[in-house]
C-alpha cells in the first residue's frame, strides 16, 4: 500500500483529475464577461459586377470595415476568428452566406481596427440573382479560448443593395 | 535484480482462479471504456465525439495534437462554423471552417464550401474529384470546445506503433502481477 507505484499512480491521477477540473473552471469563467462589441461596414466602391460564362453572378466590393471588439477578450482567449458574410436569399436558395473577408485578432490590442480592403474571397452566386438584391452584412466573430468552449456570436448590418445592372 | 526475481515469483505462485479474476477485472475495464466511449457518440449524435487535430491547416487557432469535441444537431449548418468532415475516399476527417453556404428554398439541403484558417485557399483541392461543395452528409461534427496537447499520446501511438505495443505489453503486465 505504501509503494511507489501505488504512490506515483495516486498523484498521477490526483493530478489529471485537478488539471482537468482547472480547464473546466477556465471555461466556465468565460461566462461572466459581458459582451459589447461594436461594428460598423460601409460598401466603399462596387469595382466590377458580371455574370459568368457559367452564368453565375460574380460581383468584387471594396469595403471599409471597422469594429471594436476589445470587450471579446478574457484572460482565457487565445484569439478571435472574425469574419464579414453578404447574407442573402434567392428563389432558388433559402439563404446564402458568403465570406468575404476574415482575420485573425490575437489580442486585445489588436481589436479595434478600421481598414479598407476588397474582398478576399470571389462574391459568386449560385445562378444569376444579384442584380438589385438586397443583402445584410454580417460582422461573424468566434472567440476560441485557451482551453474549453468556444463561443460565436454576429452583428448584422442591413440595407445594403447590389447595382441594378452589370458595370 | 531483485525487482524481477520478485516478478517471477509472483507469476509462479498464480492458481488458476486468480487468473480467472484477473481476466474478469481486465474486462471489467475494457467494457466500462467503451461503454464511456458509446454513450459520447449518443450524446453528442457524432460518430466520433472526439478528434485529434493532426495538421496545421487551422494555425494558430488549433495547432497539432490538440483535441475537439464534436456535436452534430439538428441545427442548419451556418457560416463561421468549424466542422469536421469527410471526403469520398479519405479516411482521416478534416478539421476546417465553414465559409459559404448555399441553402436550398424547397428541399433544405444545403452546398458548403470550407477553407482552413491558416490556408491560402479553399478545400476545393482536397474535395473528390469533380466536387465543388460538401452536403450535410458529410460533415460528421462541428467543434465545440476543445483541449490542448492531450492529442499528442494518439499521434505518437499512431506515428511510432511500437509505443503502443510497450505500453500494452507493460499494462498488461501490470495486470497479471498485482496482487488485487
Amino acid at each position: 500500500m505504501h509503494s511507489f507505484g501505488y504512490r506515483a499512480n495516486a498523484l498521477l491521477t490526483f493530478a489529471i483529475t485537478i488539471l482537468a477540473i482547472m480547464c473546466a473552471m477556465a471555461s466556465v469563467s468565460d461566462n461572466f464577461n459581458s459582451l459589447s462589441p461594436t461594428s460598423e461596414v460601409q460598401v466603399w466602391n462596387i469595382n466590377w459586377f458580371r455574370k459568368k460564362p457559367d452564368g453565375d453572378d460574380e460581383v468584387s466590393l471594396t469595403l471599409n470595415i471597422s469594429a471594436n471588439l476589445e470587450s471579446l477578450f478574457t484572460w482565457n482567449t487565445k484569439q478571435v476568428f472574425v469574419f464579414l458574410a453578404a447574407e442573402y436569399g434567392t428563389p432558388k436558395n433559402a439563404l446564402n452566406q458568403v465570406s468575404l473577408w476574415d482575420g485573425i485578432i490575437p489580442s486585445k490590442e489588436h481589436a479595434k481596427f478600421s481598414f479598407h480592403t476588397t474582398n478576399k474571397y470571389r462574391f459568386i452566386d449560385q445562378g444569376s440573382n444579384l442584380r438589385g438584391k438586397n443583402f445584410n452584412l454580417t460582422l461573424h466573430w468566434h472567440v476560441m479560448p485557451k482551453t474549453g468552449k468556444m463561443f460565436a456570436d454576429k452583428i448584422v448590418m442591413s440595407g445594403y443593395r447590389m447595382l441594378e445592372a452589370y458595370r | 535484480m531483485g525487482l524481477i526475481g520478485e516478478q517471477i515469483d509472483s507469476i509462479k505462485s498464480l492458481n488458476f482462479r486468480q487468473v480467472l479474476t484477473q481476466a474478469v477485472s481486465l474486462g471489467m475495464i475494457v467494457t466500462s471504456a467503451l461503454i464511456i466511449w458509446k454513450g459520447l457518440m449518443c450524446v453528442t449524435g457524432s460518430e466520433s465525439p472526439v478528434v485529434v487535430v493532426l495538421s496545421g491547416s487551422m494555425e494558430p487557432g488549433f495547432k497539432r495534437g490538440d483535441i475537439l469535441f464534436l456535436h452534430m444537431s439538428k441545427d442548419p449548418i451556418r457560416a463561421g462554423e468549424i466542422v469536421v468532415f469527410n471526403v469520398d475516399g479519405r479516411e482521416i476527417p478534416i478539421v476546417h471552417r465553414v465559409i459559404k453556404v448555399h441553402e436550398r428554398e424547397d428541399t433544405g439541403e444545403v452546398d458548403v464550401l470550407t477553407k482552413g484558417d491558416n490556408n491560402f485557399g479553399d478545400d476545393r483541392l482536397l474535395y473528390a474529384q469533380g466536387q465543388l461543395w460538401l452536403q450535410r452528409h458529410h460533415i460528421m461534427g462541428r467543434a465545440v470546445g476543445f483541449l490542448p496537447y492531450v492529442g499528442w499520446v494518439t499521434i505518437i501511438m499512431t506515428e511510432k506503433p511500437i509505443i503502443k505495443y510497450i505500453l500494452i505489453g507493460a499494462l498488461g503486465l501490470l495486470v497479471i502481477t498485482s496482487k488485487e
